[in-house]
């Protein structure tokens, strides 16, 4: 059990001379909270997978520190560090049974024997293994097969942190919503840091309390599900949380006033205080554009096509050369293939440089 | 499934039937021939009927004799071969490099041996194992050891013993680093993080994840010190007296020195009954190791449902050297 603290950590496969744009892992400082269900979410070669081997000790970090509970681990092996981890693919050792295969960290501890099987017994109970611990765990399918996974970490009572790198990624669809809840359900019942590695966002979202978005080897935006979607903190955490992602549209914003091709909206706060030279872009969800009959004063947009996803209806457009979804509402039609958008002026938020600016009331 | 019904594709089996039969299955046929009869030549044959078989599996006679002590010998040597180059090789795999360019210079060093022409190597040993000019024979000799392969029969064992290590080891250890090149980098991985240690990694992982290529390596291994000829042949010739003739040594003593046709042929088919049982056994042994690898992931009603072979890539990487 221990928080951990990651200060001026930072990664590249290159060696710690290569330059600051090649690090796989961009410098991050941040804590994770001890008990906490984190879930570290991005792209393929984000680092996520970078910044989780760094924390397990499989990689040694080019810079900064680690620490569990304020004491410095950096230097300290994996063995040393208490820290369970669960790959993508499952690694189970082929000659044992269930059962030996979650007694195996116990044994390489030297924790004597009437120990390890009370630990074992209980471990195996926990995750409904029990039934199988006297089987050869090569005779498992894949979901039991990551259970042991997880066992083997969870079977030393000393563990930190339980990291999880894509778990799911060769468990049937069906199968993965049953080992997510019962990786809830241990999280409640054990109280142990998770860290959960995924690059789908419906696993990231609904498994953890904080998600922490990666693009680039850089932490993006780390919060709860509902702040990632109100609020991103970056156009590419709107762009790739939701679906279909947030509409990034460049603009001109002066004061409470956006303009798109010469056309104004009007928003909420004031934004005076743009950096000059910045990249300036206007994002907003496609939950709060709506397309409606084509009307002066409206945005107007050529439509694409409309995408009927049963309980919501999406229209995609084209504005100009940008692309943007929006709303349809239930009953409307285009006879002339273009919409008004009517935006909500509350969920529109300012990016400069890819960054989110914060508009004076 | 439907089984597409095309008689013509008997055409292509067609080339190969006829090379087959013209390559191996009519010279079969003659020495079939042969061990029914008896010569004393000018081309007179004489029928014998199973005669020679009947000799041949007799150890009291001198034929039987013969075959069953160059048989044992034969086992003998490819045991302790095994029983050598088997854990070397291993060793071996084990210290390889992992990555670099030491990688390829160990692959080029170890596949050294394994190009040489058999006949090159029994050359190689027979000067070199020399008391009088031979680096080896002459340097033991100079310790104070007195080595001779000519005329000391377990001098001449352990140098036929020692020249199949030098050459055959390599092959163990080149299918065993394959082995281990394809187990994935997680397994190393979790076992730190389970605090196993250099033996537990062996014993739990590498040595399960190498099984299959060691049954190939220890079948091939074994075909090949069973059929031994030319090494010991040229380095030992077979003695000193009879001590390091293998069998295959005396069937051409048999047949070509001493002309006997009819023996000769009698136990070159026994032999190749030999080598078909102990290929079959082995074939056996190999597929049902498979057939359980398939059988263990669909014992199990939810195990349907799952691809084995696209989970496990190393295994399925594995059934594919058991075919090759």
């Amino acid at each position: 059990m221990a928080r951990i603290d990651l200060v001026d950590l930072a990664h590249s496969y290159g060696g710690n001379d290569a330059a600051p744009e090649s690090f796989a892992l961009k410098p991050v400082t941040m804590t994770w909270r001890q008990g906490g269900a984190y879930a570290l979410l991005g792209p393929s070669g984000c680092g996520k997978t970078t910044l989780l081997n760094v924390i397990s000790g499989i990689i040694t970090p080019s810079r900064g520190k680690i620490l569990f509970d304020g004491k410095d681990i950096t230097p300290l092996s994996t063995q040393k560090r208490n820290i369970a981890q669960v790959f993508q693919f499952p690694v189970i050792y082929d000659t044992m049974t269930v059962g030996q295969n979650l007694a195996f960290p116990l044994k390489n501890r030297g924790v004597p024997k009437a120990e390890i099987d009370k630990r074992v017994a209980e471990i195996g109970r926990l995750l409904d293994l029990e039934p199988y611990l006297n089987r050869k765990a090569t005779r498992l399918t894949a979901d039991a097969k990551q259970k042991i996974s997880l066992g083997r970490g969870l079977v030393r009572s000393d563990v930190a942190a339980v990291l999880f790198d894509e778990p799911l990624t060769v468990i049937d669809p069906e199968l993965k919503w049953q080992l997510r809840s019962k990786l809830k359900a241990l999280h409640r019942e054990l109280d142990l840091t998770m860290i959960y590695v995924t690059h789908d966002q419906t696993e990231a979202l609904t498994f953890a309390d904080t998600v922490v978005v990666m693009h680039d080897g850089r932490v993006v935006q780390s919060g709860t599900p509902a702040e990632l979607f109100d609020k991103p903190a970056h156009t590419f955490v709107g762009y790739f949380i939701g679906s279909p992602g947030m509409n990034i549209l460049p603009a001109e914003v002066r004061g409470r006033e956006a303009r798109i091709d010469g056309h104004a909206i009007t928003l909420n706060r004031s934004y005076d205080n743009l950096p000059a030279g910045a990249k300036i872009e206007i994002g907003v969800r496609p939950e709060f554009v709506e397309v409606v009959t084509s009307a002066p004063g409206l945005l107007s947009a050529k439509i694409e096509r409309i995408d009927d996803l049963g309980r919501i209806r999406f229209a995609r457009t084209r504005l100009g050369d940008a692309k943007l979804a929006a709303r349809a509402p239930a009953g409307f039609t285009s006879s002339d293939g273009t919409a008004g958008l009517k935006f909500d002026p509350s969920h529109i938020h300012v990016y400069a440089d890819s960054l989110l600016v914060e508009g004076a009331a | 499934m439907d089984k597409t019904i095309n008689q013509k594709a008997w055409f292509l089996v067609l080339p190969v039937f006829l090379v087959v039969a013209f390559s191996a299955v009519l010279p079969l046929m003659t020495v079939v021939n042969y061990s029914m009869q008896d010569t004393f030549g000018n081309n007179q044959f004489f029928w014998n009927g199973v005669g020679w078989f009947k000799e041949l599996l007799d150890p009291s006679t001198d034929l039987g004799g013969r075959f069953f002590a160059s048989l044992g010998r034969n086992l003998f040597f490819s045991l302790v071969i095994l029983a050598i180059e088997v854990p070397l090789g291993i060793v071996v795999a084990l210290s390889m490099p992992r990555q670099g360019w030491t990688v390829a210079a160990c692959l080029v060093i170890l596949a050294l041996p394994l190009l040489i022409p058999w006949n090159v190597v029994g050359t190689i040993w027979q000067i070199f194992g020399r008391p009088d000019i031979g680096l080896l024979g002459y340097t033991l000799n100079a310790m104070g050891l007195d080595y001779n392969y000519v005329s000391n029969p377990i001098d001449a064992w352990v140098t036929v013993i020692v020249m199949d290590v030098w050459h055959w080891t390599s092959l163990v250890a080149l299918l065993c680093y394959a082995g281990l090149k394809s187990i994935p980098e997680a397994y190393y991985q979790a076992a730190q993080i389970d605090g196993a240690s250099r033996w537990a990694v062996f014993k739990a992982i590498q040595l399960p994840k190498m099984n299959r290529v060691l049954l190939i390596a220890v079948l091939l291994r074994f075909m090949d010190s069973f059929m031994i000829y030319t090494e010991p042949f040229v380095v030992t010739g077979g003695g000193p007296g009879n001590s390091t003739t293998f069998v295959s040594i005396e069937l051409v003593k048999i047949a070509l020195g001493q002309f006997d046709l009819g023996k000769a042929a009698a136990l070159s088919l026994v032999y190749n009954l030999i080598i078909l049982i102990v290929c079959w056994i082995f074939y056996t042994v190999m597929t049902n190791a498979g057939v359980e690898r398939k059988a263990q992931a669909e014992e199990e009603p939810a195990a349907e449902r799952m691809p084995a072979g696209v989970l496990q890539p190393a295994m399925a990487l594995k059934q594919k050297e058991g075919v090759a």
